[in-house]
């Protein structure tokens, strides 16, 4: 799936893993972040309240960009760039 | 005749045909249904055993047994290798050139480990999950008198989601008792920010790695070993030198349900309760191949496969599927060489660590020989 993010970032892959406890979503972005390439973004959708923590905690001990973290009711949408 | 195909002879395949065997005896006798479980490998091996036996506590013949041994005589077992699944024509197909028609079948072939998933690993990384890497590992471990050990959870999810803190916490106490812990670093490190998955586990494990002078790596996911340097790197831009590298490799479902096209992400698509393979009619899974946010832990195969055998014979009488797997998952974890506790928990209840005690070890222990009582179904 590959859509247009905040910042004109371009979405390349987005992975639904609403339902999967901790730390299901935050290993699903690391999945799809590792098979990304630089500059690519990844979306990940979490419905555990634990992902508000430990994504944006992950993508900042990596260096990465999170591009945004939106609470769409119920879940939140993180978009993560592959920086380097 | 109504035809049961069961792929996979680990402990969820046995055990699921021995249940079918039992409760649908008048079937079989009548010659109204039929079973078969195919798997390439002649013994089931007791996988737990592997912790032992990277230690020298273990050989490798005593954690084998025959997959003939272990299933009802009314099992017809065929040692041959999966190639395919045909779900058009309903039938497995074997390397062998075997063809078996099937009305319902039940995929329960494990995991596989996938070292070469990252790049090193096989070349300078070492690992206790299965026999050979084991029996390497131990032999390793005997020649060293000091120097630096990293113990690497990589692959997530894998096999016995507590063994890399056991592996942890055994070879403390055995290099320990040998006078060498002194002269030995060890560093464990978790692809997250905390020691194990779940969060009550961390929380005991933590301090108990702390205690034992064990440095903790969060946030670590393995990226690649420098073989010639021996060097773990992490996408974290973590460097740890090691001379020994205890890794849990990259784990896959078995190739041939990639090639059916029965995988998702990797793993097979399963409903959690019933067991079904989503969008499959008359196909189940259970154990560690499933996508199911449950321990790949031979308890889950265990308990998933009276809700499992239950929904299958069902199907055989024409009722409805109403048995439910609830999550159910025993993990007994070794705090050392001398003292366990254990997990009980489920898709609602999350566990209690309690505080490991020489009973439990004891128990532990007892229950690694009496798991051959559970493959035959009887336990």
């Amino acid at each position: 799936m590959t859509d247009t993010a905040k910042q004109g970032t371009t979405v390349k892959q987005e992975i639904d893993a609403r339902g999967s406890a901790c730390p299901g979503p935050l290993m699903e972005l690391i999945r799809g972040i590792k098979a990304a390439g630089v500059g690519d973004a990844v979306a990940v959708l979490s419905s555990d309240p634990g992902s508000n923590k430990d994504i944006p905690d992950w993508v900042d001990k990596i260096g990465f960009e999170l591009v945004s973290n939106e609470d769409l009711g119920g879940y939140h949408r993180f978009v993560v760039r592959k920086t380097r | 005749m109504h035809r049961i195909a069961i792929i996979g002879g680990g402990p969820g395949g046995t055990i699921t045909a021995n249940h079918l065997a039992e409760q649908l005896g008048p079937e079989i006798r009548r010659g109204e249904v039929g079973i078969t479980l195919i798997t390439d490998q002649p013994d089931q091996v007791y996988k737990p055993g592997f912790l032992y036996l990277a230690l020298g506590l273990e050989s490798p013949e005593h954690i084998r047994r025959p997959v003939r041994e272990l299933v009802s005589p009314h099992v017809d077992v065929k040692l041959e290798r999966v190639e395919r699944v045909d779900t058009d024509r309903r039938q497995v197909n074997t390397a062998a050139g075997g063809r078996y028609p099937f009305d319902q079948l039940i995929i329960a072939s494990g995991t596989r480990l996938d070292p070469a998933a990252t790049p090193g690993l096989a070349e300078a990384g070492d690992w206790f999950y299965d026999e050979q890497g084991a029996q390497r590992l131990h032999a390793k471990l005997e020649a060293l008198e000091g120097g630096r050990i990293v113990v690497s959870v990589i692959g997530v999810p894998h096999m016995c989601p507590v063994a890399p803190l056991e592996i942890t916490f055994m070879l403390d106490d055995w290099l320990r008792r040998r006078g060498k812990r002194e002269a030995f670093e060890i560093t464990y490190t978790y692809p997250i920010n905390r020691s194990h998955s779940i969060p009550e586990v961390a929380a005991w494990a933590t301090p108990e790695l702390s205690a034992r002078d064990v440095r903790l790596e969060t946030f670590f996911n393995a990226e690649s070993v420098d073989a010639g340097e021996k060097v773990l790197a992490s996408m974290e831009g973590t460097e740890l030198a090691f001379d020994v590298l205890i890794a849990i490799p990259e784990h896959r479902s078995a190739a041939y349900l990639e090639a059916s096209g029965l995988t998702e992400a990797g793993w097979v698509p399963t409903d959690r309760a019933t067991l079904a393979v989503k969008g499959q009619e008359g196909i189940w899974a259970l154990g560690d191949t499933t996508d199911l946010p449950v321990s790949k832990a031979g308890s889950v195969a265990h308990y998933q496969s009276s809700a499992l055998a239950k929904n299958v014979v069902a199907r055989v009488r024409g009722d409805a599927p109403t048995a439910r797997y609830d999550g159910k998952t025993i993990c007994f974890i070794e705090a050392g060489l001398d003292r366990a506790t254990f997990l009980e928990f489920n898709y609602q209840r999350p566990p209690t660590v309690s505080e490991p005690t020489r009973t439990v070890h004891w128990a532990k222990l007892a229950y690694n020989n009496a798991y051959w009582l559970t493959a035959r179904g009887a336990l």
